[in-house]
Parts: structure tokens; C-alpha cells; sequence
């Protein structure tokens, strides 16, 4: 135990802000997760898994001379087709299915990711160097990186455009319409085998954005994927599947939670704080979403 | 009836098949010593695993290019099966089992990482099979009292040893003021014990002790805790990901420390992923291609990294160095012990003294090599950005002086 953070008021508001930028950029990989939860009733675990690989579109990016902040355009973009396809192959065939069916697919998922990243990638540990700087505030007190001012950002943005999109485009109506009731707007004449495809594709467009950030930065290597998954499912635990500024909200609350852990218990335990938030939410909550679908707002 | 003579046939069949396949491997096939290896191809210590690979093959071609190894007067070359272990314990375990029992291999040389190395000695010295390993350091290693293990490497208790007793000297012979953070694995901590003994030792004063787990990425409150409390020497062991997360959150925040001791620089490629900002980073090595040693088949640490970097098309990392090393040291006990007994191999082991490209190579009683110091470079980039290691402790092998403090942030 160590009360560091709260002695030097400095140390505190550089806690505070460290996890805000952070818990912003996990609020965004969650919100990808409560999307297609809400919509498709599936647990993706392998989310992680493609925020690393968007993290790599980044790095490759990088390595060839271009700035990995492009990275946030093409990673997306990219990663929009590979959630495409993942749905196309295996996701289509357990979208009706039992909740444990779509879990167990996706683990798979994630594990031949993880392998097939380290073949193709190598099990180095990689990062991007955006040249951002740093910012200092309070006479040189609290610093911040730019990157993570970045990543914040970016994500601020995108969580915003997506937003935009699913209340006035017609594909982001018919998503909100398939969430609320799959069969009546099938009824309607919503092709929800699209809509599905679609929101997986976002999903996966969104961890792409989030993973060329990660690779900004922190670190990016072929098995990183998991603390991500843990952590966009429990932020998606605690705000619920429809609420948006819940996500938010929950995001940037884990964030902070993470670093004050990080200080008082020890970096030893930050991860592990992490999971055992987790159990104690879904012992209070009694697994009260586990069967059910909420819909979208 | 009809039941019993299929079964008779069938369990014979099994005999049979068995009496034919275990004579196919053996430790000696006509003129080759055959040495079994699981080595992590594949899963997370994959790049760790083909430089070990390289550095076995490497020295094996040459060893059997200039004339092999002499047992009772006749010329016998090395040949090696390799297992990918998939970076997993349980599977080395596993494959040293049937390396041992069903290829009948008698000789064998480590894995990469203290973890399977832990996991595979067990086994090797259950079958009183001598071993050989180049990159497992990890302490406990060799207080189990293990016969049949030796590591060519210095103990992970001494990698940082040095830095810590160089900045007491720096500091006048006054103990100084130490930040660590160690990741939570069997190699970081016992770099975290050398360093609390030296610290003894020293008089030094330990004023943060931070433990990072297996899947950080970022230590921004260990260095916000560096910045307030102001050491003289921070030290970061955390492989890989703990050498580039530490640079690039110090470079990011600022921070201020006189000294920046890490390990698994090289192997995190630093220079080359960081570069000016890992300027100044003393980084604990187990051997520089510019130290002095020498011996007869890659004269020395220049040579080979020049062979190594025509062959396989880098520059060779300490951990093929180590592994090349491994088979010199086998070739030299099996010349002296002149039998392939395996209790008069491992005898004539730890009864190795010698020197190598590599360095001194004299096994203490728990196997692990006595004779080789570690060695600390420090980065150091020119003007133009282009970065490069130096050697500056021990003085002996020094190319470059030791810049200390590192200088501030705001003066760079």
C-alpha cells in the first residue's frame, strides 16, 4: 500500500488525466464491443486480438516511412473488411445460436489470430514513434504525452461520427431497428444478414482505430490482445448494452480506476484490479444481461 | 479363440515395431553425435528461439567444417534434432521426454528462456542426460543442485550488478538512491535480487520497488513516482516490452535520472526502435562483439559476428552468441573425456575451462559459469541519429567512456 497519489495533489491530477486519456480509448473499443453485442447477442473475445492487428496496420505503416497517425484513416478501413470476412466465414453460421456457441467461435478466433499474427509478424514487440512530444502543465509538474492527447482525441471523434451515422444514415437505422427486434425488421424488409455483417465490420473498423493508436502509444505484440477484451467487456458490463454515454462514462471511469489501483496497490496488481472489479460487477449484477438483449438506443 | 490370436498377433506386431524404430536414433549414428533440442520456433519467444537456433547451427557447421569432433581416435560431426517446444513449459517438458526416451538421444542443449529451461532440467537430470544450455540465467537454476545442467551464461543475479556498483563508485563510494521496476517473471526477479544485494552490499537505499505484470504496456505511475522522488539509478527489467515501454515513457515524460539501467536491450532492437531517445541507456549484456576472447574456430567476437551477420543476415544478439558457444564447450569435453559415457561427459564437463569467443567458460558446482563477467554498454548516438552500443563497464573491455549523469531532458 502506498498513498503517494494522495499526498502530492500533483501525482493525483496526474492520475486523474493519465486515466481519462486512457479510459477514453478503451471506451471506444468497448463501444464496438456493446454494438454488436446489442445487436448480434455475441461476446466477441477476440476484440483484443483486432485492436492488436489494427495496431500492426499502423506499424507497418510506420516501418514504410509514412506516419502511423494515417494509421487511424487506413487501419479502419482495412480492418473493416477483415470483420467482414470473419463474419462471412464463421460469425454467420452462430449469430442464431446460443450465446456460448458464439463465445466459444470467437475464441477460437482469437487464438488462431494470436498464432497467425506471431507467424506473420514475428513475436517481437513493436511499437510506432509518432514524434508527438510532450505536453507540461503545472510548472513542469504533470506531463502528457501528446500521443495520449492524440488517442483521446481521435477517439472522441470517431465515437462521435459513429454516433452521427447510426441516428441519420438509413444503414445505421436499420442496425437500430435489427437490435430492437431482429424479426420484425426482417418483416419490414430490413436485410438484417447485412446488418449484421455490417456491425461487425464497424466493430472491426473500430478496433483498428483503436489499435493504431495503441501502437502510438504504447506497445503492440501478437498476444497483448486479451487485457483489451477484459477490459471492453467489463466496461460494457457496467454501462449496459444500449447506453452510450454509459460506455463513455465507464470507459474513463475504468481508466482512472486503473491508475489509482496502479499507485496505491502496486503496477503488480493494475491488471489484476482490472479482474477483480470484473467479478465483483458481475456478482452484484447477477449476470442479469447474460441472457438477455437489450436494444440500442 | 479367434479373439485371443488377434490379440497375440496385434501385441507382436506392437513388439516388433518397437524393436525396429528404437534402434533408428541413438546417440552416436555411425560418424555423428546427435544432440536432441526444444527450441521455441513458434508462440512468444519465437525471435528468441531462431537466434538460439542460428547460434547452434552455426557453430555445428563450423565445428564439423574444421574436422569434427576426435572421440578414441576416430572423427565424429555433431548433428542436432530440434522439437518446436511452442514457447510452451509443458511442451518442453514433454519433448524432452521423448527426445530422451524414444530418439534415445544422450547429450542435449537448452531451450531459450529460464522458464523451459526449469521445465527441462527436471527431466534431463532424471535421466542422467548432461545438458548444455545457453539462455536460461534465471538463480534458482542453479541451486537445485542439478549434476547434469551447465549454463555457459553468467547468472541473471549479476546482470545488473555491475550498474549498480558503478554508480556507487561514481558517487564516491556513497550508496545511492535506487528506482526499480521488475516484471513479475522468473528472469526479472532474480535481476531484482542481485540488485537487493548489491544494494546491501553498497549501502545503497531501495526508495521505489514496483512489480510489472506480464501484459504491461504502460509504466507511466512507476515514472510519475521516479520524477517526485528523484533517484540517482532507475533500473527496468521487464524483456523486451519492458525496454521499449520504459524508453518510450521516459522520453515521453521527461524524466530526469542520472542513470538508466536496463536489460534485453539488444534483443528489443532499441536503438533501432527508439533511437536518439534511448541515447544514454545502459543496458546489462552477456557479451559484446567487441570484446577480446578468443578461440580457434571463430577467432573472435568481430569474426563472428561477421560470419554469423554473411549467414544469416543480421547481426548476431548475445543469445546466438551464448548458443554457439554451447557447442564448443561439448566439443571440448567430449575430445577430453575421449568416451561418449554420459557420466564421464558430464565429468569431464565440470571440468570445463576454457576460452571461447564468447568469453571464460569454468562451471561452479551448481553448473552455472563462474568465469564470465557481465558486460554493461551504453547507447550512444551521433549527431546525424544513428545510434550504437558501447561497452563502458568493465574497464577492461571498454571502447567507449561511461556518460554519467545522463544528461536532462530539457538540454538534449
Amino acid at each position: 500500500m502506498d498513498f503517494l497519489v494522495f499526498q502530492y495533489p500533483m501525482i493525483t491530477i496526474q492520475a486523474c488525466l493519465d486515466g481519462l486519456l486512457l479510459g477514453i480509448l478503451f471506451a471506444l473499443i468497448a463501444y464496438g464491443m456493446a454494438l454488436q453485442w446489442g445487436v448480434m447477442n455475441i461476446i466477441n473475445i477476440a476484440q483484443g486480438d483486432l485492436v492488436i492487428l489494427g495496431g500492426y496496420i499502423a506499424y507497418f505503416m510506420y516501418l514504410y516511412g509514412i506516419h502511423p497517425a494515417w494509421g487511424v484513416i487506413v487501419s479502419p478501413i482495412i480492418m473493416y473488411f477483415v470483420g467482414i470476412a470473419i463474419y462471412k466465414l464463421v460469425i454467420n453460421k452462430v449469430v442464431d445460436r446460443d450465446l456460448f456457441i458464439s463465445i466459444l467461435a470467437t475464441f477460437g478466433i482469437s487464438i488462431l489470430f494470436m498464432q497467425l499474427m506471431n507467424f506473420a509478424f514475428g513475436a517481437d514487440v513493436v511499437l510506432a514513434n509518432s514524434g508527438y512530444g510532450t505536453t507540461m502543465l503545472f510548472d513542469n509538474n504533470v506531463v502528457l504525452p501528446n500521443s495520449k492527447i492524440f488517442s483521446a482525441f481521435i477517439s472522441i471523434v470517431f465515437a462521435i461520427c459513429l454516433v452521427v451515422y447510426m441516428k441519420r444514415s438509413k444503414l445505421g437505422r436499420a442496425i437500430r431497428a435489427t437490435a430492437q427486434n431482429a424479426r420484425a425488421a426482417k418483416i419490414l424488409g430490413v436485410n438484417t444478414e447485412k446488418v449484421y455483417a455490417a456491425t461487425f465490420g464497424i466493430n472491426a473498423a473500430l478496433c483498428g482505430v483503436a489499435g493504431a493508436l495503441i501502437s502510438i502509444t504504447f506497445t503492440i505484440h501478437p498476444y497483448m490482445g486479451l487485457p483489451y477484451t477484459i477490459r471492453s467487456f467489463m466496461i460494457v458490463i457496467v454501462a449496459g448494452l444500449g447506453n452510450l454515454p454509459g460506455v463513455a462514462m465507464s470507459g474513463m471511469g475504468l481508466g482512472i480506476f486503473e491508475e489509482f489501483a496502479d499507485y496505491i496497490l502496486g503496477t503488480e496488481f493494475r491488471i489484476g484490479s482490472v479482474f477483480l472489479l470484473l467479478v465483483l460487477i458481475l456478482v452484484y449484477r447477477r449476470f442479469k444481461l447474460s441472457r438477455k438483449r437489450e436494444y440500442l438506443k | 479363440m479367434k479373439i485371443k490370436n488377434i490379440l497375440i498377433t496385434f501385441v507382436s506386431a506392437i513388439a516388433l515395431l518397437f524393436s525396429t524404430s528404437v534402434v533408428s536414433f541413438a546417440k552416436v549414428v555411425g560418424d555423428k553425435i546427435i544432440l536432441g533440442a526444444a527450441i521455441s520456433l513458434t508462440g512468444k519467444y519465437s525471435s528468441n528461439g531462431v537466434h538460439t537456433q542460428n547460434g547452434y547451427n552455426m557453430a555445428v557447421d563450423r565445428i564439423n567444417s574444421m574436422g569434427g569432433v576426435k572421440v578414441g581416435g576416430k572423427t565424429y560431426k555433431f548433428d542436432i534434432i530440434y522439437y518446436d517446444d511452442e514457447s510452451n513449459p509443458k511442451r518442453a517438458a514433454q519433448l524432452a521426454e521423448r527426445l530422451i526416451s524414444q530418439d534415445k538421444v544422450e547429450f542435449m542443449l537448452g531451450p531459450y528462456s529460464s522458464g523451459l529451461t526449469k521445465a527441462i532440467a527436471p527431466v534431463t537430470e532424471k535421466y542422467g542426460v548432461p545438458m548444455v544450455e545457453a539462455n536460461g540465467a534465471s538463480r534458482s537454476l542453479f541451486t537445485k543442485g542439478y549434476k547434469y545442467l551447465f549454463a555457459v551464461l553468467a547468472p541473471a543475479n549479476l546482470y545488473l550488478d555491475v550498474a549498480i556498483r558503478t554508480a556507487v563508485e561514481l558517487n564516491g563510494g556513497k550508496g545511492v538512491r535506487i528506482a526499480q521496476a521488475f516484471e513479475q517473471d522468473a528472469f526479472s526477479q532474480d535481476v531484482r535480487l542481485g540488485i537487493l544485494d548489491a544494494a546491501k552490499e553498497t549501502g545503497s537505499e531501495i526508495i521505489i520497488d514496483d512489480k510489472l505484470p506480464k501484459e504491461l504496456n504502460d509504466m507511466a505511475a512507476t515514472l510519475v513516482k521516479v520524477k517526485q522522488m528523484k533517484p540517482d539509478v532507475l533500473v527496468v527489467s521487464g524483456h523486451t516490452k519492458g525496454a521499449l515501454t520504459a524508453i518510450r515513457q521516459i522520453s515521453e515524460m521527461k524524466v530526469d535520472v542520472p542513470m538508466l539501467a536496463m536489460t534485453h536491450c539488444d534483443a528489443a532492437k532499441l536503438s533501432k526502435q527508439h533511437g536518439k531517445n534511448s541515447q544514454y541507456a545502459l543496458c546489462a549484456s552477456q557479451w559484446h562483439k567487441t570484446l577480446t576472447y578468443k578461440d580457434d574456430f571463430f577467432k573472435d567476437g568481430m569474426t563472428y559476428a561477421a560470419d554469423f551477420e554473411k549467414e544469416f543476415g543480421y547481426d548476431p544478439p548475445y543469445q546466438s552468441a551464448e548458443s554457439s558457444a554451447a557447442l564448443l564447450v561439448f566439443k571440448d569435453a567430449f575430445e577430453r573425456a575421449n568416451t561418449f559415457d554420459q557420466k564421464k561427459v558430464r565429468d569431464a564437463l565440470a571440468a570445463t575451462n576454457m576460452q571461447t569467443f564468447y568469453g571464460n567458460i569454468k562451471f561452479a558446482p551448481g553448473g552455472q559459469n563462474v568465469d564470465k563477467p557481465m558486460v554493461l554498454f551504453q547507447v550512444m548516438c551521433d549527431d546525424a541519429g544513428k545510434c550504437e552500443n558501447k561497452v563502458v563497464a568493465p574497464l577492461k573491455w571498454a571502447s567507449a567512456e561511461l556518460i554519467h549523469p545522463v544528461p536532462k531532458w530539457s538540454e538534449r
